[in-house]
């Protein structure tokens, strides 16, 4: 039972539907994890264990009764605290919604449960999802369980860091420029973010409209394979979802790579790349050719101007989407004698970076600026969609380093916004393309975690899934954290 | 353009409705001023005629639904996370004299 913890979800699957654990005991279990290490780990802003343990007695009577399960019946699973449940506070880790409890279910998570999940709480993230590192947290920081004096990355960083420290066997997180991907590979978990339009965005707190999107955080390939099927689909309360159905994609992961054509764009191999990091993703894509792949140098000359092009056009929309929280219809409000005032007592407790992108959007979108920058900015999207574009007429995958860096040391960051920043190069100008990525882990680097992206064409989350098994596969590696001076 | 002083953060902060102490505004101006030097790269980059690409959602139109009534979101569940009611009405502070 001890080490059911670091069991990925497709297993654990077997043995509740082979009837050698209950979904009662193994919430039990989690719960029991959760209490001994989150103080040290810090992955949780709340855990709902009376209603996990109420979802799993329903979950295990339902399969006493022979009812058809679900393919996650049974399972824990935790959830970012941008993603709205019902009667749960969510706060997108922001004092802004401290106490709020939303009156619906985000679409993802209520996938989640039909596919029989048990909700085992709400997982910590900088502030709004904005940051790499989850140190932009209003509430805890969280810390990586390779190195506690480390950050677990971010945005979802409390995710990445539960399933890490077998705090939860998957999770769920959301990506706008790197936010599932990063984190996974900071904390040796795999990270999928699928094609923009792929997962509805119902009941997501929004940041960058154009560029979020929900995806998987897990322990393998299968399993973010498995919760992609549970949450991907058309759903009509999110107009930007597309009408594409689900795809059985755990039954098509093989590990078979003869004939994949990978391209290796130099722009990610730069020199802001650790010789480790890059030596780590080559040693893994060496090992796909020596089985049949093919792989060659190209280049997404675009790929250099991502990053202010991102930053640009994430903290125009975000400038946007925040003008909600003024504390009129739900969320915290300051008192303040007139209405001007109120906005402006209320909105002063944002943190820090959410302030900082909220008047760069402000300042971009301004009369007389919004040409000089934001549609400059949407022109540097169309040049990186189109280089994008031009490779995938020639390669299956592109392969990247997931960050140019492994895990930094808490606090080396918070300084120096750019170099926060900085952290995303890797992953930005994928959300500006709306591609789907992996990251999966690919080897070590000073005993730190290295994450290897595979970036695919529009809706193939096959492909990516299938060249991020075949990885797997060949290095097998041991990804179960040194916690013993915590856990002990 | 990549001057950026306490003056333009408190106008750009008063568009936003958003409140800075002056201790904030001093930092936040000094940080202003390297990020936009940072993002100004871009004016360099030859565009031309590039179309703006505000999302990538490939031959997506309009979304429309049939205009029937369907039941939505409880009024009364929205109305309680309001910080401040009367009945059917969010209450703000007095905007009129």
């Amino acid at each position: 039972m001890d080490e059911l913890y670091y069991e990925p979800v497709h297993r654990l699957a077997d043995l509740l539907a082979s009837g050698q654990v209950s979904s009662r005991e193994l919430t039990r279990l989690f719960l029991d994890r959760i209490q001994e290490l989150d103080g040290a780990v810090g992955a949780y802003l709340t855990v709902t264990a009376e209603r996990a343990l109420a979802q799993a007695k329903e979950e295990d009577e339902r399969r006493r009764r022979g009812e058809a399960a679900g393919p996650l019946a049974g399972v824990p699973v935790a959830v970012k605290d941008n993603l709205c449940i019902q009667g749960v506070p969510t706060t997108a880790a922001s004092k802004l919604l401290a106490g709020y409890r939303p009156p619906y279910t985000a679409t993802a998570v209520e996938r989640l449960r039909r596919a029989g999940a048990v909700i085992l709480g709400k997982t910590n993230m900088d502030e709004f999802a904005m940051g790499s590192s989850t140190e932009n947290s209003a509430f805890r920081i969280t810390r990586n369980p390779w190195d506690l004096d480390r950050v677990p990355g971010g945005s979802s960083g409390g995710s990445a860091a539960a399933v890490a420290a077998g705090e939860a066997p998957a999770a769920l997180g959301s990506d706008t420029g790197g936010s599932i991907r990063q984190p996974a590979a900071f904390c040796g978990v795999v990270g999928l973010k699928p094609t923009y339009g792929r997962v509805s965005r119902y009941g997501l707190i929004a940041f960058a409209s154009s560029l979020d999107q929900i995806g998987p955080l897990t322990r393998d390939v299968t399993d973010a394979a498995l919760l992609l099927e549970a949450i991907a689909g058309h759903d009509p309360a999110d107009a930007t979802s597309a009408p594409v159905p689900a795809e059985r994609w755990r039954e098509a992961l093989t590990a078979e790579v003869q004939g994949v054509r990978i391209g290796l764009p130099r722009e990610f191999y730069g020199e802001a790349v650790e010789p480790q990091v890059a030596g780590a993703v080559r040693a893994a894509v060496e090992r796909l050719v020596a089985d049949g792949a093919v792989a060659e140098e190209t280049s997404l000359p675009s790929a250099e101007h991502a990053l202010p092009a991102y930053y640009l056009i994430a903290t125009a929309e975000a400038s946007s989407n925040l003008a909600r929280y003024d504390g009129v219809r739900y969320g915290f409000r300051a008192e303040a004698a007139d209405l001007a005032a109120m906005y402006l007592e209320t909105r002063k407790n944002f943190g820090a970076e959410v302030k900082r992108r909220i008047l760069l959007g402000t300042f971009a979108l301004r009369e007389g600026y919004y040409d000089a920058y934001y549609r400059k900015a949407l022109q540097v999207r169309r040049l990186i969609k189109d280089d994008f574009d031009r490779l995938f007429a020639t390669y299956d995958v592109l392969i990247t380093p997931t960050s140019p860096v492994v895990a930094f040391p808490l606090g080396a960051r918070t300084e120096d916004p750019l170099a926060m920043y900085a952290a995303d190069i890797c992953t930005l100008p994928v959300n500006l393309a709306g591609l789907p990525a992996v990251s999966v882990p690919c080897g070590f680097a000073g005993g730190l975690p290295v994450g290897l992206q595979i970036i695919g064409r529009p809706f193939a989350e096959d492909t990516v899934l299938r060249v991020a098994y075949a990885i797997e596969q060949r290095l097998q590696l041991d990804l179960r954290p040194p916690l013993g001076r915590v856990a002990a | 353009m990549a001057d950026i002083t306490r003056e333009e953060v408190r106008r750009v902060a008063a568009l936003a409705r958003l409140g800075l102490d002056p201790a904030e505004e001093e930092r936040l101006a000094g940080q202003m001023v390297r990020i936009v030097e940072a993002m100004a790269q871009l004016r360099r980059v030859e565009t031309g005629e590039a179309e703006p690409l505000t999302h990538v959602l490939a031959g997506l139109g309009n979304v429309t639904r049939p205009d029937e009534p369907r039941p939505g979101t409880d009024r009364e569940a929205l109305l309680a996370a309001a910080p401040d009611r009367s009945g059917p009405f969010l209450r703000v502070p007095r905007v009129i004299e």
